[in-house]
């Protein structure tokens, strides 16, 4: 079997939600670091496994992949078979892919650009703009009113069960309940119920494990 | 009788973005007209349908199928043996590229398009004035994303491969509309890009729609 790479850094949302992804499905695969700090990612020969010059990029065997919500796709269908299922059969898969895009287009926009203002920058050293926040707390808090009315009506955010849907969001929800904005998840029952359910699971902690060596 | 019932607009980018699907699938539709301008999408009825109160929605049977990418993810894999193959699903690489290039078109040329075509057409109606810092802003974006297309497109005559698909669909409402801007030079500069969209803009499926994108003609 080809090996499998990640090339990543552990800052990268995008890169642990593919290993988040790796992980469930219990996979062995080899992570690349790429050193974002010198600008590697923006150069020469990553470029060529990712055009756009961000991580991560993925290999499996002669495929190439970028844009992480194709790569944790891929991996969920091409290993169904293996770990936790990820997609599920049927046309309840139609309602899965609706809360994927709801994750990509109505929570992730203002969830980023929140992280990064709270999180990211101040470990940059760079100052968090208030002017932004008070932009995006007000729209990530209209998309969690949303969520908390579908956690009411399914286990899930996708359906009964864990699938990519709920997946997709535990990177951003990582930085996010260590900053302030951590408030707009605990106003909500529900939504905290189930950040709390998702983020305990073991390949998620697998995930901060190798992510934050202590 | 179509079984499908598509709630949205004839102008909608998104809407537009599912009816082109649609079209190439060859599949019976009805478009049943969502008011924006009462606030109808607002309202309990349509939140029932979408909780984000946003057209379009698709209505098949006892599903009902929102965000525009989902829903012709959806047409395209339940009607895969007629019309156009959008999802290429009998060869893993081929639909992998697919989802690849659907991702960028979500991820790296939705967010900086998507603000322009707000600014030109959007902001006037509702009483504002268009703000240029924003729109030279994602112009320099959008000219980034297209040199990264420019190239790819000078490997394959499409995004995904050498086959139209949903990665090349995808674009399709928000590159017509940009193209009645006054930055249609941004397009028209990239000679790969502006061959492709005048290739994909060709296709019959997108003409039939292209007749209801009636959006700042004066």
């Amino acid at each position: 079997m080809a090996v499998l790479k990640v090339h990543g850094n552990p800052m990268s949302t995008a890169a642990t939600r593919v290993l988040a992804c790796l992980i469930e499905k219990g996979l062995e695969f080899e992570f690349v670091m790429v050193d974002m700090r010198s600008g590697e990612h923006k150069k020469e020969p990553f470029l060529s496994l990712n055009p756009f010059g961000q991580v991560p990029a993925f290999e499996d065997g002669d495929l190439k992949l970028f844009e992480s919500r194709a790569i944790t796709q891929y991996i969920a269908h091409t290993y169904a078979d293996k770990g936790t299922p990820l997609v599920i059969p049927g046309k309840e898969m139609a309602i899965v892919s609706v809360w994927m895009e709801v994750e990509a287009q109505q929570y992730d926009p203002a969830a980023s650009k929140l992280l990064w203002e709270l999180a990211i920058k101040s470990f940059l050293g760079m100052q968090t703009d208030p002017a932004v926040v008070e932009e995006y707390e007000p729209k990530l808090a209209k998309v969690l009113d949303v969520y908390e009315a579908r956690l009411s009506q399914s286990k899930y955010i996708g359906g009964d069960c864990f699938t990519l849907a709920d997946l997709h969001h535990l990177p951003t929800l990582n930085y996010l309940m260590r900053t302030p904005v951590k408030k707009l998840f605990d106003a909500r029952p529900k939504v905290s119920a189930w950040v709390a359910d998702i983020s305990s699971r073991p390949a998620w902690c697998k995930v901060l494990e190798m992510t934050n060596p202590k | 009788m179509a079984s499908l019932k598509l709630h949205g607009l004839p102008m909608s980018s998104c809407t537009t973005r599912v009816m082109i699907c649609l079209h190439e699938k060859g599949v019976e539709f009805e478009l049943v007209p969502v008011d924006l301008f009462t606030a109808q999408h607002k309202q309990p009825d349509f939140l029932s349908k979408n909780p984000f109160g946003q057209i379009p929605v698709l209505e098949d049977g006892d599903l009902t199928i929102f965000e525009s990418r989902a829903v012709t993810e959806y047409v395209s894999k339940k009607f895969k043996d007629q019309g156009t193959d959008l999802i290429r699903q009998d060869s893993l690489e081929e639909s992998t590229l697919v989802k690849i290039w659907a991702e960028v078109e979500s991820q790296q040329f939705n967010p900086v398009i998507n603000p322009i075509i707000y600014q030109f057409f959007v902001a006037p109606l509702q009483g504002k004035s268009l703000d240029q810092a924003i729109i030279d802003e994602n112009l320099e974006k959008l000219g980034k994303v297209l040199d990264v297309y420019e190239e790819k497109l000078g490997k394959t005559k499409y995004l995904a491969g050498d086959f139209y698909s949903l990665a090349d669909l995808h674009h399709m409402p928000y590159i017509f509309y940009f193209m009645k801007t006054p930055w249609a030079h941004v397009v028209n500069e990239r000679p790969k890009v502006k061959a492709w969209w005048e290739d994909i803009s060709s296709r019959d499926a997108f003409k039939k729609v292209a007749e209801g994108m009636k959006f700042g003609d004066n």
